[in-house]
């Protein structure tokens, strides 16, 4: 039996709330994307998603957040359900999944952060303002306020992703593949950040797939193949036992001598 | 100037003047939406869809705007219908749903015209110089409401439009928001059927937008500029229409493309005539602002 973490809804030591998935099972189409996940999530730490190609690690976020349909199970963040508390959350997509030639600037998308709280038919407050500027200054982007998202490199449209989900002050931070094609400065950039929201008690969960030397980054793993392998900390999950039988055959990874 | 005032002094040139200059508005608004959400496709879909709710409308004696309206709904309802319970792709169900109402608007017009006197052409190519005091009150009412309603709803739509799964994570009701706009398109197409005709409107819809997105960076400047692309196109259309007797929606679309063709040489960020060798400049100042 793989280690698991422990399944509760409770609180954690500190008493933050947790997120906790019970029997979460989701299908795409016809064929069975997820069985049977339960985990637990929790605050303070830096939580990669990691497993194959098609292991189901963005839709096991996206199921979490309600994002998409599920079978059966329940998300919950402390005593309700997680895809009712959509605005303690900020979700960064895919950037493969934007259209970057947007007619938009980096203000623009960074001020989208601040659309849910600031309310219908209001305008952003300079509070809101503020906000934003500080998020862009945190990534490194701020001199960039007034390019066309268009114009960015990959790193630097990431980083622009990244300010927007801070400018949401959220409680938990979701990324989906947030290093994909992005240059080594916003790697160790997203990663800082990753560490500092992490430190500050925030729930930081990360899908992720790149074995290499990255993984240290990581407090916890959860190791996904279609089904949970794992969950827990990192030296418990990566054994050659669980890798093996997430991925098939024979896979090289970093701290285990390949 | 006498040439500018002359065809005014005509009441149904003031009505069709007045109606060519808010649908060019509206158009070119509701239009930067289906352009940057790559659905000018659901634009066209809409438009040839409304065609058997006009006939009905005609044929009973009510208002064709509300007929008009409901056949466009029931048409992105059908769509997005047959895209959800079946493998096929929305493009396909567009064109199925589309051609099916437009065959169906078609048959419904032919059969109805021989009790009555009503002409196919001006239902597919528009009839701007039969407007009516009605017509007119009736396109201001929903040109109102569609700007009203961009306005107070642009942040929420730029978002979803944007990036619709991070709306949706941020707790926007993307459902209501994308339904919505579905509307705004439809009352927009309803709005534009004197004007242009069902064939044309999509070109109303996505040029002056198109024209404006090749100059300017943000979606609120390409809604201003487009809109006055927009009437720009509409006005001068009409002019032409007027001065050298050609049908007066073709004409509002020649100038509306007039202007986009000038925009894709032209254009200082993007024209092909006018950019910088783009790639290798763009890759390399992306490269240095890495390192730096």
């Amino acid at each position: 039996m793989a280690p698991r973490s422990i399944r509760t809804s409770n609180p954690d030591a500190n008493g933050n709330p947790v997120i906790a998935v019970d029997h979460l099972t989701v299908n795409y189409r016809d064929t069975q994307a997820l069985r049977n996940i339960n985990l637990t999530v929790r605050p303070g730490r830096l939580v990669g998603i990691f497993g194959p190609n098609g292991a189901g690690k963005s839709t096991l976020m996206k199921a979490m957040l309600g994002l998409i349909p599920v079978v059966t199970g329940r998300v919950t963040y402390g005593d309700q359900d997680l895809a009712h508390q959509l605005d303690r959350v900020a979700y960064v997509p895919q950037r493969s999944q934007i259209d970057w030639t947007f007619p938009s600037t980096v203000w623009d998308v960074v001020m989208m952060g601040r659309v849910k709280k600031t309310g219908w038919l209001k305008r952003f407050s300079a509070t809101s303002r503020q906000l934003a500027k500080e998020a862009l200054d945190r990534v490194g982007m701020l001199e960039f306020k007034d390019r066309p998202i268009g114009a960015l490199s990959g790193g630097q449209q990431q980083r622009v992703f990244l300010a927007r989900a801070l400018a949401q002050e959220a409680n938990i931070f979701c990324f989906d593949e947030p290093f994909v094609g992005v240059d080594q400065k916003t790697e160790a950039v997203i990663f800082q950040i990753f560490h500092e929201l992490a430190n500050a008690g925030k729930i930081v969960l990360v899908v992720n797939h790149d074995l290499g030397e990255s993984i240290t980054n990581f407090n916890q793993i959860i190791l996904l193949n279609k089904e949970l392998i794992a969950a827990g900390p990192r030296e418990w999950v990566l054994t050659r036992d669980n890798m093996t039988r997430a991925y098939g055959g024979h896979i090289g990874f970093f701290g285990h001598a390949a | 100037m006498n040439w500018f005032y002359e065809p005014l002094q005509f009441a149904f040139m003031q009505r069709s003047l007045a109606v060519a200059v808010m649908v060019g508005i509206i158009c070119s608004v509701v239009g930067s939406y289906l352009m940057v959400q790559r659905l000018a496709l659901l634009g066209d879909a809409i438009s040839h869809s409304v065609l058997p709710g006009l006939a009905l409308a005609f044929w009973l004696g009510a208002n064709i705007f509300v007929g008009a309206f409901i056949a466009g709904v029931i048409s992105t309802v059908l769509i997005a219908w047959i895209h959800r319970r079946s493998p096929i792709k929305e493009d396909a169900a567009m064109g199925i749903v589309f051609s099916a109402f437009f065959a169906l608007g078609i048959t419904l017009i032919t059969t109805i015209q021989k009790d009555n006197k009503i002409d196919l052409n001006h239902f597919l190519f528009g009839n701007i110089l039969g407007v009516t005091s009605g017509d007119v009150r009736d396109t201001a009412i929903i040109a109102a409401l569609v700007l009203v309603a961009v306005v107070l709803f642009y942040k929420e739509l730029l978002f979803y439009s944007f990036d619709p799964l991070g709306a949706q994570a941020s707790g926007l009701p993307v459902g209501r928001l994308n339904l919505g706009l579905m509307v705004l398109i439809a009352l927009t197409v309803v709005a534009s059927m004197k004007v242009v005709g069902v064939i044309l409107v999509l070109a109303l819809l996505i040029t002056p937008g198109a024209t404006a997105y090749l100059l300017v960076p943000r979606l609120h400047q390409v809604m201003w500029l487009g809109s006055g692309i927009g009437v720009i196109a509409s006005l001068s259309g009409m002019y032409l229409s007027y001065y050298f007797n050609l049908p007066s929606g073709p004409a509002i679309v020649l100038v509306a493309s007039g202007f986009f063709a000038l925009a894709f040489l032209l254009s200082p960020r993007h024209g092909v005539l006018t950019q910088r060798p783009r790639r290798s400049a763009q890759s390399l100042s992306s490269i240095l602002s890495e390192e730096a």
